[in-house]
């Protein structure tokens, strides 16, 4: 890095940084001059959008953690005082919960993108595994967070997850006593999430730097999936998407305040304005609405897996769906070695584009699933729709591997936006 | 002088051991002291998230069983868990060992859940073995499933009134804890 060719900078205290520590160099190559395709739609503004939710939620979060009371006796109570008496308490909390919301609302966009373009495809694979890596660690952070109220959901909530893990033979009670601290979820359970949940948005945002450092090395992708290939193809990145970024943002942020502001509690569960009790279950336990899916797949075990006609069960019920439910993540994780097909956007992709709409559609049919008690044709819907997600990570894109067919691209990106100009 | 300096040097020292050199050596002790230093260290950081002693010291309570009369049932609270206890009717007893246990999926029969002599009392953890939710059916209103036992609201196990899965995700019968009666209406669990 210790280069000669740094160009020298008119403001003297400017250049006597950079020429000690070429921050303002890295971020003029990084995000000013930075070659970008020149063809992104509005889909490529999520990644920017993720970002500016990642630290909306860690500024709101940090302030909150200094009104909050870590003890289980007096966390419910505190998150009141939050909300009834500390200065502007009840516009942090609800930025911070709705945060949450909008923050995977951004991610899930983000993912969709990233397959519908095929942009996990070589070769940026460990540019997509670091993301759902940031996904996964986003899913611990939000459940963990939504423990601190100690309402019924939380506590509950806290209940279903961590007996997850007994589901693991021989160790999976041990390891249930060890996330406790004690027999049953409680006050050392609330302290330890607590200190996690302010540790995994900095470790976070370890793994975004990482993720952004991957993608600054390939460059992005772009709505025809074809390389740029020279300066024809691309724009630099200020002013043309530091612009069209920030539009994107502003018109995310409205919506986002629009919730927080008109419909704060619209995305959270009535039940958790009652304080934990250990003693009574809510009748219906729900996570919050971007887990839903994941719970889908949980419940659609419901039968064990043995040897037929004899009595020896090798996966029990309840270990099949949490193998499941980890497993539907393990396939996200692992996309990049499944789908061989040579093309990556899903423009010049008729077969898989049709299947990974019904993909996303089967993804609202879980979540809707998972929402609704475990009982009557919820549950073989439920079933269904996680074969379908099963299915087609592990059937439809192998099948797609040998049998679509490969389309001509366009020569270039310039090619491609020039050729729909004329069309027009 | 130079002769010695030949038989301590590595070169030698691995033509005698095909190719294992004593720096080979040095770096496995080296790595596995290293694994048992960096392990032990960090066992106190994996350990400290085990129960606490003074949480391990809540670990037992005395229920007084007079007050419960016949076809009530009681929740007390021990090691931070609901546990159920039933005074159970005859009709109850007979009914619960009236049931073939080769049909259950966790295969244990009445005798087996409750103590000799004592086979009125029913005592039992209130957590649904699937995902640790407390079920219902400690209350005459309550709802109590299909087999009039407990029925967990969460993913709908369906218990028998012995306490034993019958129905639905749950893998096992509902756990009956370690207890002694300490005389004929006192018990102390845990």
């Amino acid at each position: 890095m210790g280069s000669g060719t740094r160009q020298k900078l008119d403001n003297p205290v400017m250049e006597w940084v950079d020429s000690r520590l070429p921050v303002f160099s890295l971020l003029q190559k990084e995000y000013g001059v930075f070659p970008t395709p020149k063809n992104f739609n509005y889909f490529w503004n999520f990644g920017a959008i993720a970002m500016v939710m990642l630290v909306t939620m860690i500024i709101t979060g940090i302030v909150l953690a200094m009104n909050y009371a870590t003890t289980a006796t007096d966390a419910f109570d505190s998150v009141e005082r939050i909300m009834r008496d500390v200065n502007h308490g009840w516009l942090l909390r609800y930025l911070h919960a709705n945060g949450a919301s909008f923050f995977f609302i951004a991610v899930y966009i983000h993912i969709f993108r990233g397959m519908y373009y095929g942009s996990y495809k070589q070769p940026r694979e460990l540019l997509w595994m670091l993301g759902v890596l940031i996904f996964l660690l986003m899913m611990a952070t939000a459940f963990m967070g939504y423990v601190l109220p100690w309402g019924q959901m939380s506590f509950w909530g806290a209940t279903v997850i961590t007996n997850l893990f007994s589901a693991i033979p021989l160790v999976g009670d041990s390891i249930v006593t060890l996330l406790w601290g004690g027999f049953s979820v409680d006050n050392p359970t609330l302290n330890r999430f607590f200190a996690l949940h302010y540790l995994f948005p900095f470790l976070i945002v370890g793994v975004v730097f990482l993720h952004v450092w991957a993608l600054h090395v390939t460059g992005s992708n772009n709505p025809t999936g074809v390389e740029a290939k020279g300066k024809q193809d691309t724009l630099p990145f200020h002013p043309y998407y530091t612009m069209k970024d920030s539009f994107g943002i502003v018109v995310f942020l409205i919506i986002y305040a629009t919730f927080t502001f008109f419909l704060p509690n619209a995305l959270g569960h009535p039940d958790n304005y009652i304080p934990a009790d250990p003693l009574v279950t809510p009748a219906h336990i729900v996570p919050e609405w971007y887990f839903l899916p994941f719970y889908a797949i949980l419940r659609a075990i419901t039968f064990d897996i043995g040897i037929p006609f004899t009595d020896i069960v090798i996966i029990p019920a309840k270990l099949g769906g949490v193998l499941a439910m980890f497993g539907s993540i393990a396939l996200l994780f692992v996309l990049p070695f499944l789908d061989k097909h040579p093309v990556r956007s899903s423009r010049y992709r008729p077969w898989f584009k049709w299947f990974l709409i019904a993909f996303t559609v089967n993804a609202f049919v879980l979540g809707l699933c998972g929402g609704k008690p475990a009982e009557g044709f919820w549950v073989p819907l439920a079933q269904l729709s996680t074969f379908y997600y099963f299915a087609f990570f592990l059937a439809v894109i192998p099948f797609l591997n040998k049998k679509e067919p490969v389309m001509a691209l366009p020569e270039s990106i310039s090619a491609a936006v020039l050729e729909k100009k004329s069309a027009k | 002088m130079s002769v010695k300096k030949e038989t301590n040097s590595p070169k030698t020292e691995g033509a005698h051991g095909e190719g294992e050199t004593r720096r080979d050596f040095l770096y496995l002790t080296a790595a596995a002291f290293g694994a048992v230093g960096a392990g032990s260290v960090a066992w106190p950081l994996i350990d400290q998230m085990n129960p606490a002693a003074d949480t391990l010291a809540l670990s037992s309570t005395e229920v007084d069983l007079s007050p419960i009369v016949e076809g009530q049932a009681i929740t007390v609270m021990w090691r931070g868990k609901p546990v159920f206890i039933r005074h159970r009717t005859e009709k109850e007893i007979e009914e619960a060992r009236a049931v073939d246990i080769t049909a259950l999926r966790d295969k244990q029969t009445d005798e087996d859940r409750v103590q000799e002599g004592h086979e009125k009392w029913l005592v039992m953890v209130g957590i649904c073995t699937h995902l640790g939710c407390v079920p219902a059916g400690q209350k005459d209103t309550d709802v109590k499933g299909e087999y009039d036992g407990w029925f967990c609201p969460c993913h709908g196990s369906h218990y028998d009134n012995s306490g034993r899965i019958r129905k639905g995700p749950a893998p096992k019968n509902l756990e009956v804890p370690e207890y002694t009666f300490l005389s004929d209406t006192l018990i102390k669990i845990g």
